[in-house]
């Protein structure tokens, strides 16, 4: 987590600090943005109803300005409250976050997904940062010609990558045979930037999907100029909200942790919701995942269990402990606790230091 | 090779009707046939490792990555809603999702339609896309004894052969949605073993299109 401060202190993004409530009322006109409905709220004592924040980017937003040319780079480090993944209770969740707000242009886009690939490279060697562009899939599906109420089982067969689903659904709804091939194509497609790009261009058909290739394109070869280390791959399986994102968006991986680490993306149309003009980029690192990714498991508590009894000086003790926390870990303790991993055992009796044995 | 990929399972005829179609495409495993109390069964030579679980239990083990892919039926994608990859139709373990009542029956459009039934999440889909107020039982097995007992109006249900409904007097009234076994994939290592994977897919999509 230092890492990733430092990190991010050296592109020039400013630590931003919230507090840990924010009106209810924001949340709510904002819902399906967040990740769920579900949100911890009390009422304060002049009887306003606030919540305990759900998510940091709402509060960003909001309380940056709009009027001036500046562009706003901020990174945070908040816990936010979310229900668990099983949906049976609230959690608290450590998230690290990044957002660049104001005129977005080539350059700023390209840093922070080049910013993202290096958070996940701290966290890991083996990472994967995947690229999608929402303009692409909403463009695709507008040229083929899909009605509005074909669009919602269609996009969800690409988040799926079920291409199978979307033969089927293609023949049902009467799309062209190039139509659902496309689908399909785009729905399968998974691989390193470099490889994939040519098979992204054989889909794309249309301005729009024209426009959305050609964005990918500039900010890739950008992002590799800046010294992004990781695997850039493409992938149209990521799919977020249209009310909330438009352009790019990403998700990261680390091997070894089952879900998405990483989530971001271009969200000029949430700064549209709060009536602002600017543009907007960001993405968060839920740091909660890397919990069950410690390098190595700990057999042990501490190194030395370091028993004394009543007769024991405090001060022979105390220097003691002191010598032996130069070197390894010691919990000093007057009984044989019962549930304690340890090294090896030693005992303080009469002024001297004995050594009964390893942990049987 | 990469890494070995770790395939669940699901106990029962379907699992055995799907490991048949890996072992035809090559990703076999000796040791799994032999009558043994095994639950873990790997092969280093095609990089594969099945085990054994409770068929509503596939989706919960791909998701949470101990298995990289799985087999799970549609019903049981539909209920439980993973976020996992569906990469693959295996056309096998076919049936429907159907509504069925006692022979005879008449919706009574005035009341509240009383829906016993497995899947209480499909069947509240399907009845909402419909704007008809239900009233969802929730039962564990023997459906078919919630109309006749007067516990429910209708059952929302897995029809095969349609014959355990016969035996009971009951008859489908709609038909919901066909159920086939997918391919299950976890989200991340989709994305580190890609290859491998893609790979397995293509051998089975060639296999169930010949078989056709």
């Amino acid at each position: 987590m230092m890492n990733l401060r430092a990190l991010y202190r050296r592109y020039g993004y400013a630590q931003y600090k919230m507090s840990k409530f924010e009106e209810y009322d924001l949340y709510v006109r904002n819902k399906s943005f967040l990740a769920s409905e579900h949100i911890i709220t009390f009422t304060d004592l002049s009887g306003r109803l606030l919540a305990l924040k759900p998510d940091v980017t709402l509060s960003i937003v909001k309380n940056t300005k709009d009027c001036d040319e500046t562009l706003y780079k901020y990174f945070y480090n908040e816990n936010v409250y979310r229900i668990s993944h099983t949906g049976h209770e609230f959690k608290e969740r450590m998230q690290v976050g990044l957002e660049c707000i104001g005129d977005i242009d080539l350059y700023s886009m390209s840093e922070v997904i080049m910013l993202a690939d290096k958070s996940l490279q701290t966290i890991s060697g083996s990472t994967s940062l995947d690229l999608s562009h929402m303009g692409f899939l909403s463009g695709l599906l507008e040229h083929l010609g899909v009605t509005e109420a074909q669009k919602g089982p269609l996009v969800r067969c690409v988040s799926e990558k079920n291409a199978p689903e979307i033969e089927k659904l293609g023949a049902q709804y009467g799309l062209g045979g190039d139509a659902v091939e496309k689908l399909m194509k785009l729905a399968a497609l998974y691989g390193p930037f470099e490889t994939s790009v040519p098979v992204l261009r054989e889909i794309s058909c249309c301005e729009k999907t024209d426009e959305a290739l050609g964005e990918l394109e500039r900010v890739y070869e950008t992002v590799r100029a800046l010294g992004a280390s990781g695997g850039i791959c493409l992938d149209f399986s990521i799919v977020n909200d249209m009310n909330y994102y438009n352009g790019i968006i990403f998700q990261g991986f680390v091997d070894g942790i089952p879900t998405g680490i990483l989530s971001g993306g271009r969200y000029d149309n949430l700064m549209r919701q709060f009536g602002k003009a600017a543009g907007a980029i960001g993405f968060a690192v839920y740091i909660d995942l890397l919990e069950r990714f410690e390098e190595e498991k700990r057999d042990y508590d501490v190194d030395v269990l370091l028993l004394y009894d009543d007769t024991t000086d405090a001060a022979a003790l105390a220097r003691t402990v002191k010598e032996l926390s130069g070197l390894y870990s010691v919990r000093a303790c007057r009984g044989k606790p019962d549930a304690v991993k340890y090294r090896q055992l030693m005992q303080l009796k009469d002024g001297r230091l004995e050594t009964i044995g390893p942990n049987a | 090779m990469g890494r070995m990929l770790n395939i669940a399972l699901p106990k029962g005829r379907l699992g055995e009707q799907v490991y048949e179609i890996f072992e035809r495409v090559g990703y076999g495993c000796p040791s799994i046939l032999e009558n043994n109390r095994k639950l873990i069964f790997e092969n280093e030579d095609t990089g594969v490792c099945y085990f054994w679980v409770k068929p509503s239990d596939v989706a919960i083990y791909v998701e949470r990555g101990a298995a990289d892919l799985g087999v799970a039926g549609k019903d049981i994608l539909l209920e439980q809603c993973p976020d996992v990859f569906e990469l693959l139709d295996l056309g096998v373990g076919k049936c429907r999702m159907c509504v069925a009542a006692g022979k005879g029956f008449r919706d009574d459009q005035d009341r509240t339609l009383r829906v016993a039934t497995k899947f209480p999440r499909i069947a509240a889909d399907f009845y909402s896309g419909k704007s008809r107020e239900i009233d969802i039982i929730k039962l564990n097995g023997s459906i078919e004894l919630a109309p006749i007992l007067g516990l429910s109006d209708v059952i929302v249900d897995i029809v095969e052969t349609g014959t355990t409904l016969r035996e009971n007097d009951l008859e489908v009234i709609e038909c919901i949605l066909p159920i086939s076994a997918r391919l299950i994939c976890n989200k991340a290592s989709y994305k580190f073993n890609y290859e491998q994977i893609g790979r397995l897919c293509g051998l089975v999509t060639d296999f169930i299109r010949k078989g056709q």
